[in-house]
């Protein structure tokens, strides 16, 4: 009889989580719990020890010493010479580092969309059967390691690697490009790192695009190009957003790319927080002060955009 | 006048799309057949390479870095589905409570953190609780980084199911936990299996976390490639790359096929509903 409600022979919905389903109502905590705690230690309290960790003392040859300062901030923005006792300057280096990153995500970013609309938008105009096709050739290699899609990517463009052989061999260039170890080539690495992420959000807002918009467009003289710049991109905007957002994040704090195809001259932010834990040259409140800044970086660019969806959704529902 | 739905150049860029994300894949998955030592000429055909991966000088070091690889995939995917299909439970069928909006950031929290940053801190955290970076630690961040993805697949299932199946069910006298064993998680099955596969091939993808919290000679597949890699591409990491390569299509693909099965079986048929 373990199957009967205990109050009864009836089972009464409305105590058991409502007129819901299997009513996980009362076993909400235990189920959550183990997300909660999972997440919450090894989580949310490493970045809060992190942020503890760059405001420390750092100690020689990695780890740090419990001792409050501002060091490693002082030293990411501040100048003070060699040995500590110059006059004040805004220290460039570090600063340089994050704006090259900025540029490099925002270049990636910018090819991703000039391939990723087009290709978004064919996609989302092709007959309904096959549309499943098409996004799962796009997503696959997502799915491959991003080391060897970073690697395979350095394989087909360096110097003497296929891509410049078949252009020599054609007679389009008379000796091979130097791809590899430019800055072309670090964002090409992002592009092709974060691609799908462009084309998957604006396919869903092109997708349920009204076509009926073009058409009356259409009608009323409208050309093609006008169309799309006038009636097509403010209404899917709101895909292109997330797609931008969701290709420059990750691309901001990339590693893999630039470390292998960037080589020393192309140093990112990744880069350089990966060198702070790094044997004995290594300074962890430096790395971890560098880390916070990312964070928030990307904490602002997050904030901004859910604040922005928070208010277009408030001005559709007003309209 | 072929509409407005096109653009001319649009399916060039769709083809140049395609062609660009695979052309570096199918090259390194050609090359690792090649017979030559050289990575640059062609030497014909040949397995030389895939046997080199089993059999030659560093073999022992790629089986021992992919026995980790795969353990703690195997290890983090099924803690990190098992945490995610509770959460989900309660988010989906819990009704509404204060902390749901807050739960919903938390498990999504690893995706919005940069890597990098998540890298950092948890290394931070391991060097601070003394705990030595080794095996447990690479597993503890996976199962952790994992959730999200095991998440959203086994929720988004979650939400399709119409929960007339389980009122009908507890209708009949079952119990709570009846209900939940032989009705709701059969249902759940694609949307679980899915998220496996997913955390699955996300754990074995990683690289930068692995790799701050992996300690002093542990290797997993992908940091023994990118310290061989350091050195130059050669082509017995080719034929490694191409077998993992292998191994993340399939999985997708079943991932995909799974999904498609389970949604013929996600709305209940309007026409039996009919009374």
């Amino acid at each position: 009889m373990a199957g009967i409600a205990p109050d009864g022979p009836t089972p009464d919905r409305s105590a058991k989580g409502g007129a819901r389903s299997v009513g996980m109502r009362g076993l909400t905590l235990p189920l959550l719990l183990p997300a909660w705690a999972v997440i919450g230690i090894f989580m949310v309290l490493p970045v809060a020890l992190m942020a503890i960790y760059s405001v420390l003392t750092k100690e020689f040859r990695g780890g740090v010493i419990w001792d409050f300062t501002l060091a490693a901030y002082d030293q990411f923005f501040i100048d003070r010479g060699l040995f500590g006792d110059e006059p004040a300057r805004i220290e460039w280096t570090y600063v340089a580092i994050f704006w090259r990153s900025l540029w490099q995500a925002g270049v990636a970013t910018l090819i991703c969309l000039i391939v990723g609309f087009p290709t978004a938008w064919f996609i989302a105009t092709r007959p309904a059967g096959s549309r499943p096709v098409w996004l799962f050739a796009i997503t696959i290699p997502y799915w491959v390691n991003l080391l060897i899609r970073t690697v395979s990517l350095k394989f087909l463009i360096r110097d003497n690697g296929p891509l410049n052989s078949a252009l020599v061999a054609t007679g389009l260039i008379d000796g091979p490009l130097p791809l590899v170890n430019t800055d072309l080539a670090v964002q090409l690495g992002l592009f092709y790192s974060y691609l799908p992420f462009m084309v998957l959000p604006i396919y869903a807002a092109v997708e349920r695009y009204d076509f009926a918009l073009s058409e009356a467009a259409a009608d009323l003289y409208a050309s093609r190009w006008v169309t799309l710049r006038e009636i097509v991109l403010p209404v899917v905007r709101p895909g292109i957003i997330a797609g931008c957002i969701l290709v420059f994040v990750p691309s901001l704090g990339a590693f893999l790319a630039p470390d292998l195809l960037g080589g020393a001259r192309n140093f990112m932010i990744g880069s350089l927080i990966d060198e702070q834990f790094r044997g004995s040259q290594g300074n962890w409140p430096f790395g971890a002060a560098a880390s916070m800044i990312l964070m928030s970086m990307v904490l602002i660019v997050l904030v901004a955009y859910a604040r922005n969806q928070g208010r277009a959704g408030a001005g559709r529902a007003r309209r | 006048m072929k509409g407005v739905r096109h653009f001319p150049g649009f399916a060039a860029m769709a083809v140049a799309c395609l062609v660009i994300l695979y052309a570096p894949l199918v090259v390194v998955t050609v090359y690792s057949f090649n017979g030559s030592t050289s990575i640059t000429t062609w030497g014909g055909f040949s397995w030389r390479w895939y046997t080199d991966v089993f059999t030659g000088p560093e073999s022992a070091r790629f089986a021992a870095a992919a026995w980790n690889s795969l353990s703690i995939a195997v290890l983090a995917a099924t803690g990190a589905t098992a945490i995610a299909t509770a959460a989900a439970l309660a988010m989906v069928r819990g009704g509404a409570f204060a902390a749901r909006p807050a739960t919903f950031a938390l498990i999504n929290l690893p995706l919005m953190v940069p890597e990098i940053v998540t890298a950092v801190a948890t290394l931070i955290f391991f060097s601070t609780i003394g705990l030595t970076t080794g095996y447990l630690t690479i597993l503890i961040a996976h199962v952790t980084f994992c959730i999200p993805f095991a998440y959203l697949p086994i929720a988004a299932r979650l939400q399709g199911i119409d929960d007339s199946y389980e009122m009908a069910a507890r209708d009949l006298y079952a119990s709570r936990a009846q209900a939940l064993r032989l009705i709701l998680l059969p249902l759940m099955m694609p949307g679980v299996i899915s998220g496996y596969l997913l955390a699955f091939i996300i754990s074995l993808d990683d690289f930068i976390i692995t790799n701050f919290v992996k300690g002093a000679g542990m290797e997993t597949l992908p940091t023994a490639i990118f310290g061989s890699v350091k050195q130059g591409i050669k082509p017995n990491i080719m034929a490694i790359s191409s077998m993992m390569l292998a191994v993340s299509v399939l999985f997708v693909t079943l991932s995909y096929l799974v999904n498609r099965i389970g949604q013929r079986t996600r709305q209940p048929d309007p026409a039996r509903r009919t009374p």
